[in-house]
């Protein structure tokens, strides 16, 4: 029963982590139709950035982190203005592209071999609640997890860039016949990714401490999966996809027998494409307004 | 008019003869080097049968590349070698010893056969959802051969394998697989496929089915890729499941898309010039070595230079540097457009 109680626990950490970055690469989908491979070298960039920093106090390596990430979601904003009106293949491969140069500007810079970051590594001491060892991360993850979820859903519910970053989503030629200043809203996107990658990257950092040219690469492969499972035609849908990959990993790497636990991948993504057969429009979207795409 | 058609054949064998031709004037590693874009040639002409005449985007290929590398490179290692370093092999396995030409055919039809297995289902989705789900099939092979010590290397190199991917083998490979696509393309069924890449509802409506023919195409281009790895696995010499597979399947799918998505000539000039490039790049960094400036000059410069070069011809020219147009007939009188196909 503990067992089960501890996996919960951590299953909801990862899932909001997860959630998170799908949040971020939702938000941009949402009003500009790019999935953004990309997304994971933002998240990457801030871990660098934490790196580089760790002289500094804890308050202004937080603050640079989110400064550098949201000035490079910038700046792929910009690069990526072309692509406004490209076809979603070249969409895709061109922010693959960018993702597999950014990775590779780092492995340049760093190497492969990955350095230790150090940030608030005090995080990863445990406390104990009836038999069940929690993490500190663990509960900063959640609640912090929870925080952004929660004034990211209050932004897009009660403000007007807000409203309009929603009507942006579901129409995005309405919302611009209507007055919705696209590239506004694009960029106010692209900083509330960038602000939610930092988010991301500092989270992972106190679990993973090592910055490897693959830090951000290898969440935002899954939550990139999550929100795609999950829905990409909603914000929620996605969000909520990315933490069921996110608790799923956990989940499942818990209760397979550990000689088969290196098959994790293949079970999980095994599951993704049973998912996707039987609901290709995303798991957790009601009544799905779009026709069956061929 | 037969000529202006078969040019779109006789465009792409002609500048592969060449490219083996030239390399075949080369030696030492800028010999490997020519090798090993003809190769990745072959790689980007099976995925172009499938993405160019369906206009999905697969990730998954590289799939059947690596069970094509690492089936023909099983078949060829020496027995005693096997015995030695990979023990646990199902027996048939350690027992299996094909030639050359043997183990490629086993690893084209085993690609075939996989793509077919994995099509069935997933070719009933498309777009993103497709992008995804095939994601997940590269993913899945990957894991699943690494860690599967019973049917490959594992997490280990695999090797020796007899290095038997020459320029003549390499270039006739290419040109075969040239020669089988433009054949698929000139079909009923590829034009089919292709309407439906256009207008899938008006393709539909007027008796396409859409799954049949994708299902077709994902399979005829699984087989090719089987093939492909099977040269990569003879070029190499020794074969890891990393070196096969997500940087390959994005490197091929630049490739596609550098030099047009949608036509065999884009596929061709897109794979010649971006593995070309690459070919380039690696000589200059070693070049560099070579002359004592700086022994260790990382790898990764000639990565991102390539990867600067595919983001900026995807940015400025999105439609590739063909155009997705096949080649033309070079003679033909203004304002006669040969359609592209």
């Amino acid at each position: 029963m503990t067992d089960l109680i501890q996996s919960l626990v951590d299953g909801v950490a990862l899932g909001s982590l997860y959630a998170l970055a799908a949040l971020g690469i939702g938000l941009v989908f949402g009003v500009m139709r790019l999935i953004n491979f990309a997304y994971g070298e933002v998240i990457t960039a801030a871990a660098y950035t934490l790196l580089l920093t760790k002289d500094l106090n804890v308050g202004l390596r937080i603050l640079l982190a989110v400064a550098v990430a949201v000035a490079l979601s910038l700046v792929m904003e910009f690069v990526f203005r072309p692509l406004r009106v490209a076809t979603p293949a070249t969409m895709l491969i061109t922010t693959f592209a960018v993702s597999f140069l950014l990775q590779n500007v780092a492995v340049l810079w760093f190497g492969t071999q990955g350095e230790s970051i150090g940030f608030l590594s005090d995080l990863n001491r445990a406390f104990e609640i009836g038999g069940i060892r929690i993490r500190w991360i663990t509960l900063v993850s959640i609640l912090v997890g929870g925080a952004f979820l929660a004034a990211i859903a209050y932004l897009l519910d009660r403000t007007d860039i807000g409203l309009q970053m929603r009507a942006a989503a579901s129409d995005f030629t309405t919302a611009r016949l209507l007055g919705v200043r696209a590239t506004r809203v694009i960029i106010f996107a692209f900083i509330l990714s960038g602000v939610l990658a930092a988010v991301v990257a500092m989270m992972l950092a106190v679990q993973r401490p090592l910055a490897t040219p693959t830090f951000g690469f290898f969440v935002v492969i899954p939550a990139l999966v999550g929100v795609v499972v999950g829905g990409l035609d909603r914000l929620l849908s996605a969000t909520i996809g990315g933490f069921v990959i996110g608790f799923a990993t956990v989940m499942l790497s818990d209760l397979l027998p550990s000689q088969s636990r290196v098959f994790l991948n293949s079970v999980l993504f095994g599951l993704v494409i049973v998912v996707l057969l039987v609901k290709p429009n995303g798991l957790f979207l009601r009544g799905a307004a779009t026709a069956e795409r061929l | 008019m037969a000529a202006r058609r078969a040019w779109e054949l006789i465009g792409p064998v002609l500048l592969v003869a060449a490219v083996g031709f030239v390399g075949s004037l080369t030696s030492g590693s800028m010999e490997f080097q020519f090798r090993s874009v003809l190769v990745i040639a072959t790689i980007v002409v099976a995925l172009h049968v499938f993405v160019g005449n369906s206009g999905v985007i697969s990730f998954g290929h590289v799939s059947f590349v690596v069970l094509g590398a690492i089936a023909a490179g099983v078949a060829t290692t020496p027995a005693e070698i096997k015995a030695r370093s990979l023990s646990e092999l199902f027996p048939f396995l350690l027992d299996l010893q094909l030639s050359n030409i043997e183990s490629l055919v086993l690893a084209a039809v085993l690609g075939g056969v996989f793509a077919f297995l994995v099509g069935v289902p997933i070719m009933r989705l498309s777009g993103l959802q497709a992008g995804i789900a095939t994601f997940a099939v590269i993913i899945i092979t990957n894991n699943v051969f690494r860690n599967w010590d019973r049917i490959g290397p594992a997490a280990r190199a695999l090797g020796p394998i007899p290095e038997t991917t020459g320029f003549l083998q390499a270039t006739i490979g290419l040109v075969l697989v040239i020669v089988v696509a433009y054949g698929y393309q000139r079909t009923r069924m590829a034009r089919m496929l292709r309407a439906a890449r256009e207008d899938p509802a008006a393709a539909q409506s007027s008796g396409v089915n859409i799954y049949r023919q994708r299902l077709l195409a994902f399979t005829l281009s699984g087989a090719m890729a089987g093939l492909s790895g099977g040269l990569l696995a003879h070029l190499l010499g020794s074969v890891t499941t990393e070196v096969v597979f997500l940087d390959l399947t994005f490197i091929t799918l630049a490739m596609l898309v550098v030099g047009g998505i949608g036509s065999l000539w884009g596929a061709v000039v897109g794979a010649l010039s971006i593995a070309g490039l690459n070919a380039f790049l690696a000589e200059a960094e070693r070049e560099v070595g070579v002359f004592g400036f700086d022994i260790d000059l990382p790898s990764g410069t000639r990565l991102v230079v390539l990867g600067i070069i595919m983001a900026a011809v995807l940015l400025f020219r999105p439609s590739g540097l063909t155009g997705g147009r096949e080649l033309s007939w070079p003679f033909a009188r203004r304002g006669r457009v040969a359609p592209g196909g």
